[in-house]
């Protein structure tokens, strides 16, 4: 079964409990995505499909035929850094780092989001364009936690991140 | 996880057919999933219907016809649910996460589980999961637990927050069955009541397959959804309620309230609705309509703050929604 991971082609054949996220991580080699809780509570499982941001391990690999998945490692390189990832150094966004290919994966996803003018829980007017405030991305990255709990550094890794493109 | 076969559905009547005999669909996966690996759920056969083109929105003579697999991000995205209908888009966006919610679907949200600590606890007893074994919930842990029509078997609640803005939009669940025959339900009464068979979360027979939910024309008002829980994002109500209201010459020209976190279904009672209409708006009214929905109401201990607590939050969506001071 055909699927693309990170612009490389893959052909899953395998016991149909796998999820995504095992697939990834055991048969693929692309350990970048972390496995928490394994029951969608923590995010640090996020990768994108089709450049929308999920939970890998609520998902069957079996179902992804024909998907586009980017995972952290599709993102950047150690020596050719996302400009979130670098972001997340500058301002010290982790501090064991397990969270934080989810929730730059995460990050990724909500600015595309916000692009595209989705609005969430926090959004006051639902069609004025989205502005990525504080509030905004506090409340749209609530699914990836972070038990070392460095929220703010990632808030203020993201806010960077918007500033420079605008 | 049990091992299972998996295959896709290629028509909705092959999903029609497995399904009756037995066969578990996956849209999202996002709640089945987790069900599975936890064995809550054990099913033999898996049947995909992502496939299926049931992911639109789409007119729908004076309504909109959302597909049954459109997602929870589109549908509260679309541009008519926002404009048009912006207590769903609310509802929605006050669930789970973005990662979840794209997963999530518009049929699968309808029949998520509830969230009981002991539905999930295989080592607890739960008439829900295992019928017979009990209710460990009566006399545990039950914050999270029902005020209203629950029974000595269950005082579970219905999870979600979609179907709380549906039951206030007075929308209807279509339904294929296995004879190709298609029907609508009210959504206010698609979840059903524990009774004696908690097991049952809804109406839906086997073999049926849900296509689409409809909204009817757009009534306009005002459109709150208030949703009361622990945390500030992601988390599940403790109480919530739908709300969409129109005033006219300073009277109540038109109420439809539902609530969430209260019981094993979206709670609506059109009696409140009615005690509203054409009356002008005051504290002494909003404490009869409080009156009506919470009189019957049964807590077991640990969730007794919330008969008070969803008296207040009512109050406080009719006095917004009223434009009396908050």
């Amino acid at each position: 079964m055909p699927l693309t991971i990170n612009g490389t082609d893959h052909d899953f054949i395998g016991d149909p409990r796998t999820t995504l996220l095992d697939y990834l991580r055991d048969e693929c080699g692309l350990t970048g995505t972390k496995k928490g809780c394994d029951h969608g509570q923590c995010g640090a499982c996020t990768v994108l499909v089709n450049g929308q941001r999920i939970n890998s391990c609520l998902t069957l690999a079996v179902m992804h035929e024909d998907d586009q998945v980017t995972t952290i490692e599709g993102l950047g390189t150690a020596s050719n850094l996302h400009p979130l990832q670098a972001a997340f150094v500058r301002h010290d966004g982790y501090q064991c780092g397990y969270c934080t290919p989810g929730q730059i994966c995460s990050a990724k996803a909500m600015i595309d989001e916000a692009a595209n003018g989705w609005p969430s829980f926090v959004t006051a007017d639902l069609f004025e364009p989205v502005k990525l405030t504080t509030d905004e991305i506090r409340e749209r990255m609530s699914g990836n936690l972070c038990r070392c709990g460095a929220y703010s550094n990632i808030v203020d890794a993201v806010t960077e991140i918007l500033e420079t493109k605008r | 996880m049990r091992a299972f076969t998996y295959s896709r559905a290629a028509a909705v009547a092959h999903a029609c057919q497995q399904t009756r005999d037995g066969a578990r669909l996956i849209a999202g996966g996002t709640n089945l999933l987790d069900l599975m690996k936890l064995e809550i759920e054990v099913p033999e056969v898996v049947i995909d219907i992502n496939r299926l083109d049931l992911a639109n929105i789409a007119q729908s003579g004076a309504g909109l016809r959302i597909g049954s697999l459109v997602t929870n991000s589109a549908c509260a995205a679309h541009p008519r649910v926002r404009g048009h209908y912006p207590v769903l888009s609310r509802a929605i966006l006050a669930g789970a996460t973005f990662q979840l919610r794209n997963k999530a679907t518009t049929g699968g949200n309808l029949c998520q589980r509830t969230r009981c600590y002991y539905f999930y606890n295989r080592d607890q007893a739960c008439n829900k999961r295992d019928p017979g074994s009990g209710c460990s919930a009566l006399e545990g842990a039950n914050r999270i637990h029902a005020i209203l029509g629950a029974s000595e078997d269950c005082i579970a609640t219905y999870p979600g927050d979609m179907a709380v803005a549906l039951a206030a939009l007075n929308a209807d669940v279509e339904v294929t069955a296995p004879d190709g025959s298609v029907r609508s339900i009210p959504v206010r009464e698609f979840h059903r009541l524990p009774g004696d068979t908690p097991d049952r979360d809804n109406v839906l027979e086997p073999g049926d397959v849900i296509t689409a939910v409809t909204l009817p024309a757009p009534v306009g008002g005002t459109q709150i959804y208030r949703k009361v829980r622990d945390r500030a994002s992601y988390a599940f109500a403790l109480v919530s309620i739908a709300c969409v209201l129109k005033m006219d010459e300073g009277r109540i020209a038109s109420a439809a309230l539902a609530f969430g976190g209260l019981a094993h279904k979206p709670w609506h009672d059109s009696d409140m609705d009615e005690l509203l209409t054409g009356k002008a708006p005051s504290d002494t009214l909003f404490e009869a309509v409080a009156d009506l929905l919470l009189d019957g109401a049964c807590s077991y201990g640990q969730n007794d703050f919330k008969i008070g607590m969803t008296r207040r939050v009512l109050k406080a969506v009719l006095r917004e929604a009223t434009g009396m001071q908050a």
